[in-house]
């Protein structure tokens, strides 16, 4: 597959008369935008669009998804495939363009308990990657008729739809820049570099069910079992979030749709090894699960010849057993691996770090401690409610002060910890 | 410039030796002993306003006293730093000095120490201070005292930013500090790929933990015989938890009789543990910690007997270096009272 990104990069996202694009100003008609979202759900009460900008005093929170928008210029299928009827062809191939530096931000009263915060400046800002893009943040409350899981389902469509429509106004746009990612079918592939070690991406999303879901092409990973996909898949959203896990260390789908070590995969794909393609696996509970995913992945990756991977986790404590594994039989199977994870060493960083371990461990990217505590500043705007602060995974009874500034762990920042290397924390031994 | 408070025992604080070790705290302006060499190596980055001088016996034998004492004076002073020793490999001096760091840190403020790593102080304190290694006796302080001051220095210069125990010349602290690094993390990984698929050198940012492995005992050939004992990380305490074991990150463990109870109810006992949903075992405390069960086997005589104390903490995110004293004491006790098993029930 062949997959061209074509960035457009937003200089200015601001409210108007038109939902239009220009010289890089996305301008957006409120009151048609509203009515839109309020269309996608009979059970939607109340839509509120607001904007956030890089270094403004506005906290949001909390925050369920982040979003990129894009739209399909070239080829066939449309983002974020598999949800109705009707788009179920696959996606990575063609022309893809993107509203570069714009996100769509989803919030409303809580759905689940691990919710997130993105503050616009301040101490918070440097831990998540998105107090730098220019945030259009839907306020979405639902009826009483809805449960936990219709809410998300609910959030999660009008979050996507969202940046569906906002990602049209760039189909027809030159781009400003532009770069062409390829893999190609397996035995291609295998031929077009057959000097060079054959590498993989052994991809794990958060499948453990209650609110922790992750789907493929429309599909509830927790069902699956472990695939292969063309890396330019993710490009187009063919994993998409539906997690309300910690903050800190779920992969928003932003992060899925400019998937970071898909991304840095192919910077010597060619060159130092040859990247084959990605297995996506998933993080249930059951012991029998694990085992089974475990061992399709390490036959997946033999099958495909390869001699080495990445292995990235999404959350932490029970999916560490699921990293464990793969990373055992990997070596086992004489494949080499590099680990990706995050640490929960204690407030004070005292601790050990994850809830399993093995020798064959011996290359592990740590992506920060999410236990350690920060205090944010209050802000001038708080868009949603921080009335949550201290119920979200990593707030405590008191964490939200009377003067609005919040005392809590770094897991309750929207992406702190990403466990697919999307930004620069990390810990060491000190 | 920064402030500092100097703590240092009665030997070095020119008191005496050993028959001066039941020295209270005292409070002298400016440094003292070896403050004279920090304070002038120092010179025009740091002062050290006062020097705390205290007996070794007496802060250990009076450990509560003392660190109030601390308290009071780093309240009054607000210094920016303490340094405490060095303490070579003098045990009750290293604890004092360790003792002091975690005084210091629970107050937010930084402590840097000096003493031999095999020094219990190390070992039991390492979390709250900065310590340079020194040699095991005080001979080595024309080393120990220069190594103190340039630590010190690094820390007024980075701002209290330092960086690792290799760079800084400190002892590991035990701890996971965050930071930024300059390249991304996915950056990271695949370049770390690369230096591993070339057999080249690369350096994991998280050593994996080596978890113990313990022998499993041979079984107990006649249990009618046996002296049972149960030992739980559930929580389960006698209503009211009595000795305040936290619901999370637990400090202690307890011990509690069960003499003469057939079961637990929930008018007797409870759980301390804020790792799960504790309405199940608070309705019936017999179903984290088995006591009606054994009970019966007991009646029955398929055990010998049921232990009358049993023990218990929290296992809801406990450090793996409290649980290991926990359960060495208390094996300990068990051998002692001459119970043949223990049930290990967790949650």
């Amino acid at each position: 597959m062949k997959l061209e990104i074509g960035n457009i990069h937003v200089k200015e996202l601001a409210f108007g008369e038109n939902t239009a694009l220009s010289s890089g100003r996305v301008e957006i008609n409120r009151e048609e935008l509203v009515g839109f979202i309020r269309e996608l759900d009979h059970r939607i009460t109340e839509v509120k669009l607001d904007i956030a900008l890089p270094g403004e005093k506005t906290r949001i929170m909390p925050v369920k998804d982040v979003i990129e928008p894009r739209v399909k210029a070239e080829g066939k299928g449309s983002m974020f495939p598999g949800r109705n009827g009707g788009d179920e062809a696959m996606v990575g191939e063609g022309r893809t363009h993107v509203l570069k530096g714009m996100a769509v931000v989803t919030t409303g009263k809580v759905v689940g308990f691990q919710e997130g915060i993105i503050d616009m400046s301040g101490a918070g800002a440097e831990y998540t990657p998105f107090s730098k893009t220019k945030n259009l943040v839907i306020t979405c409350e639902v009826d009483e008729t809805c449960n936990q899981y219709d809410h998300e389902a609910i959030l999660r469509r009008v979050g996507i739809e969202t940046a569906n429509k906002m990602g049209e106004l760039a189909k027809t746009v030159a781009a400003d820049d532009s770069r062409t990612y390829e893999t190609k079918p397996l035995l291609e592939q295998a031929a077009q570099y057959p000097d060079l070690p054959k590498i993989g991406y052994v991809y794990m999303l958060q499948s453990q069910g209650l609110l922790h879901d992750t789907y493929l092409y429309g599909v509830d990973v927790k069902s699956i079992v472990p695939t292969i996909l063309y890396p330019t898949e993710v490009m187009d959203g063919a994993i998409m979030s539906g997690n309300c896990v910690s903050a800190c260390d779920k992969n928003p789908s932003i992060v899925h749709q400019n998937s970071p070590v898909i991304h840095e995969l192919y910077e010597h794909h060619g060159t130092k090894y040859n990247f084959m393609g990605v297995i996506v696996t998933n993080e249930n509970v059951t012991l029998a699960d694990k085992e089974r995913s475990s061992n399709y992945v390490t036959k997946l990756a033999v099958q495909m010849g390869l001699d080495a991977v990445i292995v990235s986790e999404e959350g932490f404590g029970n999916p560490d057993a699921d990293l464990v594994m793969n990373c055992r039989k990997l070596e086992d199977a004489g494949i080499k691996t590099v680990l990706m994870t995050d640490e929960y060493a204690g407030q004070m960083g005292e601790s050990q770090s994850l809830a399993d371990s093995t020798p064959k461990g011996d290359a592990v990217v740590s992506n920060g401690n999410a236990n350690m505590v920060i205090t944010l500043p209050a802000m001038d705007r708080v868009i949603g409610h921080d009335v949550y602060a201290d119920m979200i995974a990593g707030g405590a009874e008191g964490s939200l002060h009377a003067d609005g500034s919040i005392t809590a762990e770094i897991q309750v920042i929207t992406g702190a910890t990403n466990e697919l290397g999307y930004h620069n924390l990390t810990a060491m031994a000190g | 410039m920064i402030k500092i408070v100097h703590y240092i025992n009665q030997f070095f604080g020119q008191k005496g030796g050993e028959e001066a070790a039941d020295l209270p705290i005292e409070l002298v302006e400016g440094p003292v002993g070896p403050g004279t060499a920090l304070a002038a190596a120092l010179q025009g980055k740091a002062e050290i306003v006062k020097t705390i001088i205290c007996g070794d016996s007496y802060f250990n034998e009076n450990e509560e006293v003392a660190c109030m004492g601390i308290r009071e004076i780093l309240d009054e002073v607000q210094p920016d730093l303490i340094v405490a020793g060095p303490a070579f490999n003098a045990g009750r001096y290293g604890m004092a000095c360790g003792k002091v760091g975690e005084v210091a840190h629970s107050m937010g403020i930084a402590a840097i120490s000096g003493m031999y790593v095999e020094n219990p102080g190390y070992e039991l304190y390492r979390n709250f201070s900065f310590m340079v290694e020194t040699s095991n006796s005080a001979a080595g302080m024309r080393k120990a005292m220069p190594a103190m001051a340039q630590l010190v220095s690094s820390w007024i210069e980075k701002e209290g930013k330092l960086g690792t125990p290799e760079e800084e010349g400190y002892m590991p602290r035990g701890l996971r500090v965050n930071f930024f690094a300059e390249e991304r993390g996915a950056k990271r990984a695949v370049n770390m790929l690369i230096n591993k698929l070339e057999g080249k050198e690369f350096k994991t940012e998280y050593p994996m933990p080596v978890f113990d492995r313990v022998e499993p005992q041979p079984p107990v050939i006649d249990l009618s015989k046996a002296t049972i004992a149960l030992v739980t990380s559930g929580g389960v305490v006698p209503k009211g938890n009595p000795d305040h074991i936290e619901s999370s990150s637990a400090s202690k463990y307890g011990e509690y009789s069960i003499e003469g109870l057939d079961f637990l109810t929930e008018a007797s006992h409870e759980t301390a543990h804020g790792g799960y949903d504790p309405v199940a075992c608070n309705q019936a405390p017999d179903r984290v910690l088995p006591v009606d069960v054994l009970r019966e086997m007991e009646k029955k005589g398929k055990i010998g007997k049921l232990h009358n104390l049993f023990y218990t903490t929290v296992g809801n995110g406990t450090s793996v270096s409290n649980s290991k004293a926990f359960g060495a004491e208390i094996a300990m006790h068990l051998k002692n009272a001459g119970v043949s098993a223990a049930i290990l029930t967790s949650t």
